[in-house]
């Protein structure tokens, strides 16, 4: 399997805010920050920390539909705009829907480990706001086979994780689904409001539980099986990370501990055009978490943390069987339970996911790898979770589509 | 003649009017969406939007675009169903896109009255001038066909006079929408004892799928609306002539439309309302009314001065406020008309002074957008009211006598026949004009 020829390290991670409804900043109705504000504003965070541009071999930039929302393509020319000292380095766009962020790492790594770049200036980034939710839903729905958007929901990705949670509803039952849903749902919250970038930092809803409660299933104006709560938001973000070999730290002047090592990662696609095997199991997460953790040589007890991709609180539930942390349909119990909360077993987005911090779609697979680095190496604020000293390994998984991109990584503590 | 027939071909008199493009709006969505049905695919649906201006017409277009794109916004979910079959639809883009165009290609801009010959429904929504009114529809029911049946918007004539003098043999009754027709929920029911029965029954459907909520009233001029906030209006006035006595005319005015507003929890305030409505409407109606009436005078001197003067309120075509009573910026109350002096007096100069005068409200929390949709807004205002009522404030004091008096115009449009109970007296003034509570209630009197 993947023996690496040489270590690769994260460090430097940035994260802007990830602005939208529940941020104060936001008004719908006054201009915002366009992409370029989101990818200088992270772009220069990550050189900062790492001596500035100069120290930059290469630029890597993961966005999903920037060319949609935002009319922009060519988006690696964006790269040399974020200082000076990048322009004429190599500079490569990556896509693959919501996992695009976490295909811009895996480039990164793989210019490390070709040993053709000793740092690679990481940046994921997606504006959203650009339009109402109902176009944001054309948009997003790119991320799914375009032959089969005339029979989707108006929502078309929520409608397909609806699909998902009605299945599971179906085979487990509703209400003990439910259950397990709103306590990731309100893990996701209580985790952002610890979280000054997150768009749920400023959520001062007392009571959650009777919140999420009160927000009835209504297939008529949203999707069947879900409620909006159990949906992440429409995000504008940009996070930034450096990626980098032994010699590369050594360069920027960083020290091993506050960095993070890849040990281990798992890239899988499913065919874009046939749906998936199993409604109620994320196969490809499944396979992916596998051969991350096998190619890393733990297992799931040892981490001490995981960033999974909660587009839809139901996605969360899935993972957590998928991951093997609890057997088919066990995963709503699990999470009930608070094994996922920031005190549990295992805590999972800890600043508060995709439902708590936010989704900016393209910037997503980079936000999850600034969090592990931060939890790991001690940098989480007022989030940072304890990192026990026999498990110093933290996961992401970064999903595209319906289970159809996705990428796990395996980090450690450097 | 079915409900889908009669809907085929319809005119809006007065279309780029206020009212009228309201009401144009909401007809022509449900033209569209009994068009876009299987059965009616084969059918052409007509709307005439017919105004005298142009330039109405040309505004009206636009917000009609901009209307329908909303409600496309917010039904995506159906409309999805219902273009289902329609194979180059495939984004909610596309879907909005086209189902803005299947509303407006039902609509015909026009200026000349003859587009309502063909048609088997019109609705009247032009100016509050009966002699205008029963030309037009006379001078169509001649030249029409089809026996057409008339919904006048009127919010003061008697439907009986109408139907009379443009001898309509009972082929017309009142439907009168509030303003903004889109928003507000009520549509005031009248017809006369020669009603057509099936035209009634038509309109309690039309209603239904414009999801309205009828109150019916009898033929009286002004009916239960406008019956109750004429006298209401003329009250606010006749107590800013009293606070006369004891402070200048803006202050007087201001402190009467902050008592209205803060004090009785009202959306606006009664002068915000009356330039809301326009002041030369209020005139109008005022006009309208009082030859029917044995008992009382509706009629305001002060009107009058500020018509002569050239203040009128009303909206401009964007919707937004004119001066009037008050002046506006931004949509904020920021100076009072003096007639005397013909100009706006800053708020800003007398505020303070005047709010001492007045008093505070028995309970800061309380507002009418704070309350409007507390479900235990009955518990809260009882409160409210009580705890008001032991106050010796100034403004608390003219409050009481304020909703003491509201709800005396209250009983008697139910003692003069004009409502048919005090629930429906409530209904108008809470769908209508978007009270928090009825003007007959337990609170005062």
């Amino acid at each position: 399997m993947k023996k690496l020829r040489t270590k690769v390290y994260m460090t430097a991670g940035y994260n802007t805010i990830s602005l939208g409804t529940g941020r104060s900043e936001f008004n719908p109705k006054k201009p915002r920050p366009g992409i370029e504000h989101y990818i200088k504003e992270a772009g220069q965070g990550t050189l900062k920390q790492i001596g500035g541009a100069k120290n930059v071999d290469e630029g890597a930039i993961g966005n999903f539909m920037a060319p949609r929302f935002n009319k922009q393509g060519n988006l690696p020319g964006l790269i040399p705009m974020i200082d000076d000292g990048l322009q004429w380095k190599a500079c490569t766009r990556t896509e693959g829907a919501c996992a695009s962020g976490a295909l811009a790492l895996m480039s990164g790594m793989k210019s490390v480990l070709a040993e053709t770049a000793d740092v690679v200036l990481t940046v994921g980034f997606e504006v959203q706001n650009t339009m109402k939710a109902i176009y944001v839903a054309d948009v997003l729905a790119g991320a799914g086979w375009f032959q089969k958007r005339k029979d989707g929901h108006a929502y078309f990705f929520p409608g397909q994780f609806s699909n998902r949670a009605g299945a599971y509803y179906e085979k487990y039952g509703l209400e003990y689904t439910r259950n397990g849903l709103k306590k990731w749902f309100k893990n996701a919250i209580e985790n952002a409001r610890l979280c000054p970038t997150a768009q749920e930092h400023e959520n001062k809803v007392a009571d959650l539980d009777a919140l999420y409660d009160k927000m009835k299933l209504n297939g008529k104006a949203f999707v069947d099986n879900l409620s909006v709560l159990d949906c992440s938001k429409v995000s504008d973000a940009a996070s930034a990370i450096a990626i980098c070999s032994e010699d590369g730290l050594e360069k920027i002047g960083i020290a091993k501990e506050n960095a993070i090592e890849i040990i281990g990662w798992g890239q899988v696609e499913r065919n874009l055009t046939l749906d998936p095997p199993d409604l109620t199991e994320l196969t490809t997460i499944k396979k992916a978490a596998k051969e991350a953790l096998d190619s890393a040589g733990i297992t799931i007890n040892d981490l001490a943390t995981i960033e999974t991709h909660d587009c839809f609180s139901i996605a969360g539930i899935l993972a957590t069987e998928a991951l093997g942390f609890a057997e088919q349909g066990k995963g709503a119990q699990f999470v009930a339970d608070g094994n996922t909360s920031r005190d549990g077993k295992i805590p999972m987005n800890t600043t508060g996911g995709l439902i708590g911090w936010g989704h900016p779609t393209g910037g997503t697979g980079v936000h999850q790898a600034v969090t592990i680095w931060e939890q790991l190496t001690g940098k989480a604020g007022e989030a940072q979770i304890e990192i026990p000293k026999e498990r110093p390994y933290g996961m992401t998984i970064n999903m595209g589509g319906d289970d159809v991109t996705v990428v796990a990584i395996v980090f450690k503590r450097g | 003649m079915k409900y889908n027939e009669r809907l085929q071909n319809v005119t809006v008199l007065g279309a780029a009017g206020k009212m009228g493009s309201g009401i144009l709006l909401l007809t022509a969505v449900e033209m569209a969406d009994l068009s876009l049905k299987p059965e009616n695919k084969s059918k052409t649906f007509v709307l005439n939007a017919m105004d005298v201006s142009p330039e109405g017409l040309a505004g009206l277009m636009n917000y009609l675009r901009a209307q329908v794109l909303k409600l496309a916004e917010k039904k995506t979910v159906l409309l999805r169903k219902v273009y289902a079959d329609r194979k180059d639809l495939i984004e909610n883009r596309e879907i909005i896109e086209q189902y803005i165009f299947d509303v407006l290609n039902i609509v015909r801009p026009v200026t000349k009255l003859e587009a309502a010959y063909d048609s088997n429904l019109i609705f009247e929504a032009v100016s509050e001038n009966k002699d205008l009114k029963v030309k037009l529809l006379s001078q169509i029911d001649q030249n029409n066909k089809n026996n057409p049946w008339f919904f006048t918007n009127t919010s003061s004539v008697p439907i009986n006079i109408i139907d009379r003098e443009a001898n309509l043999e009972g082929r017309i009754l009142g439907f009168h929408f509030y303003n903004p027709p889109a928003v507000q929920k009520l549509v005031e029911l009248i017809n006369t004892d020669d009603t057509d029965k099936e035209m009634i029954e038509f309109s309690l459907e039309f209603a239904k799928k414009l999801r309205k909520i009828i109150v019916p009233s009898n033929d009286y001029a002004g009916f239960i609306g406008n019956g109750h906030f004429m006298r209401d209006a003329l009250h606010g006035i006749s107590e800013v002539e009293n606070l006369t006595k004891e402070m200048s005319f803006a202050e007087a005015l201001y402190s009467v439309n902050k008592i209205t507003q803060d004090f009785l929890v009202r959306p606006m305030g009664i002068f915000q309302l009356v330039d809301y409505v326009g002041i030369d409407v209020v005139q109008f109606i005022m006009n309208v009314m009082n030859p029917f009436l044995d008992d009382e005078n509706l009629h305001s001197p002060l009107l009058d001065k500020m018509i002569e003067i050239g203040v009128k309120g009303g909206q401009n075509s964007n919707g937004s406020q004119k001066n009037g009573f008050l002046k506006y910026e931004k949509g904020k109350v920021v100076a009072i008309f003096d007639p005397e002096k013909k100009d706006y007096v800053e708020i800003n100069s007398f505020k303070e002074k005047c709010d001492a005068v007045i008093g505070d409200i028995p309970d800061a929390k309380v507002s009418w957008k704070s309350i409007i949709r507390n479900r235990k807004k009955d518990e809260v205002l009882k409160d409210y009211f009580n705890t008001l009522k032991t106050m010796d404030t100034k403004g608390a004091k003219l409050a009481v006598k304020y909703g003491d008096r509201s709800k005396e115009i209250g009983k008697k449009l139910v003692a003069d026949n004009v409502a048919h109970n005090e629930d429906d007296v409530n209904t108008v003034m809470l769908t209508g004009f978007f009270h928090a509570y009825g003007p007959v209630n337990e609170y005062f009197g």
